[in-house]
């Protein structure tokens, strides 16, 4: 399944509960504040980083470009536009929004 | 392939209606159906037309108005959360003494059934709030 | 409404009174109840906080509406899951609940939220 998170991890929760809650092999999107999960160099770097080895994780570049740090994130983090958004949503069977 | 969308978030406080109607028009861009837009919470307060942004400011109201006329979506705006944040059409108004409604073009409003309606009814459904 | 039940999960992490949310998340479940789908609903994070005892909103002239919860059952909503994390996190156990739930692991509620058709979260 896809889960969604549009939360910063430096003011919210919503990554770490998505990532204590999702099942292995899910996919993850990271997007609005969330994005800011994706960071390179931060203090949750590690977490996603290490998040990495069970899920898929994928940002959304528009949002990165809005914030600035389409340049400054972790490697391997998969960047998608809207239409991948769709995509996503399509290839997995449900979605759940992390608030 | 149908989808549902749940926007929970006002306009321009919160980007969620931004985000849902980037994902909607990408979705229909992509030949998918949107089977239903379904406003709660604060996200009601995307339903009047009364909003002024700014000039060079996106019109993130009249955009979903657009949007609907274009592809003829059905965009629901609950009526519970509705009346308590004082979004009314001509029937809500009437219903309860007021003196004026604010509903924009291409919305409707009826009841939470709609939202659940939805999620059976579609094959995703995708929440946009905060 | 034709076609085969779903399996509808109601996912809350918001406290209650702060915000709206918890409130309205209640208000869905509650018209959900009619449409006879597979419901259940699970309380993570902040959300924990909505079925606490002895919530007294008199004084914040708010409603109280944690009692509503314990109605669930005669909306035939019966399937309540608490996250175990969440509650300990809080200081919180079984006790200071308001109705009757499973407390479940992480990856007991993952397992659940995989089971699911649609997911509604707040």
């Amino acid at each position: 399944m896809l889960h969604t998170v549009n939360k910063s991890p430096f003011e919210k929760n919503s990554l770490s509960s998505c990532l204590a809650h999702a099942k292995e092999g899910s996919a993850i999107l990271l997007i609005e504040d969330g994005v800011y999960g994706a960071l390179k160099g931060s203090k949750m770097a590690a977490e996603v980083q290490d998040a990495m080895g069970k899920f898929t994780l994928y940002a959304l570049g528009p949002d990165l470009k809005a914030r600035g740090i389409a340049d400054k994130i972790i490697d391997g983090v998969k960047v998608i536009d809207y239409a991948g958004f769709v995509d996503l949503a399509c290839e997995n069977d449900k979605v759940q929004s992390w608030l | 392939m149908k989808f549902t969308i749940q926007v929970s978030e006002g306009p321009y406080n919160h980007q969620a209606s931004d985000t849902a109607y980037q994902f909607a028009k990408a979705a229909l861009a992509k030949g998918h159906e949107i089977y239903r837009v379904f406003f709660y919470h604060d996200g009601v307060n995307n339903a009047t037309r009364l909003t002024t942004p700014p000039q060079d400011d996106r019109n993130v109201v009249n955009r979903w108005s657009a949007l609907a006329a274009e592809h003829n979506l059905d965009l629901v705006v609950c009526v519970a959360a509705a009346q308590r944040r004082g979004i009314a059409d001509a029937d809500e108004a009437k219903r309860n003494g007021k003196d004026a409604d604010n509903i924009a073009p291409g919305f409707r409003i009826s009841g939470l059934g709609q939202l659940i309606e939805g999620g059976i009814q579609s094959d995703r459904l995708v929440v946009f709030g905060d | 409404m034709g076609g085969d039940v779903k399996k509808f999960m109601y996912v809350n992490r918001k406290a209650p009174h702060g915000t709206v949310y918890a409130l309205e998340s209640l208000e869905v479940v509650l018209i959900g109840a009619a449409f006879e789908q597979d419901v259940s609903v699970v309380f993570i994070d902040d959300g924990v906080f909505e079925i606490v005892k002895g919530q007294v909103t008199t004084e914040v002239e708010m409603k109280n509406f944690s009692n509503t919860y314990k109605a669930l059952e005669m909306y035939d909503v019966e399937k309540l899951y608490v996250s175990k994390d969440s509650l300990e996190e809080r200081g919180l156990s079984e006790d200071d609940l308001i109705v009757d739930v499973e407390v479940k692991t992480a990856a007991e509620i993952a397992a659940l939220m995989e089971e699911q058709d649609v997911i509604l979260s707040f």
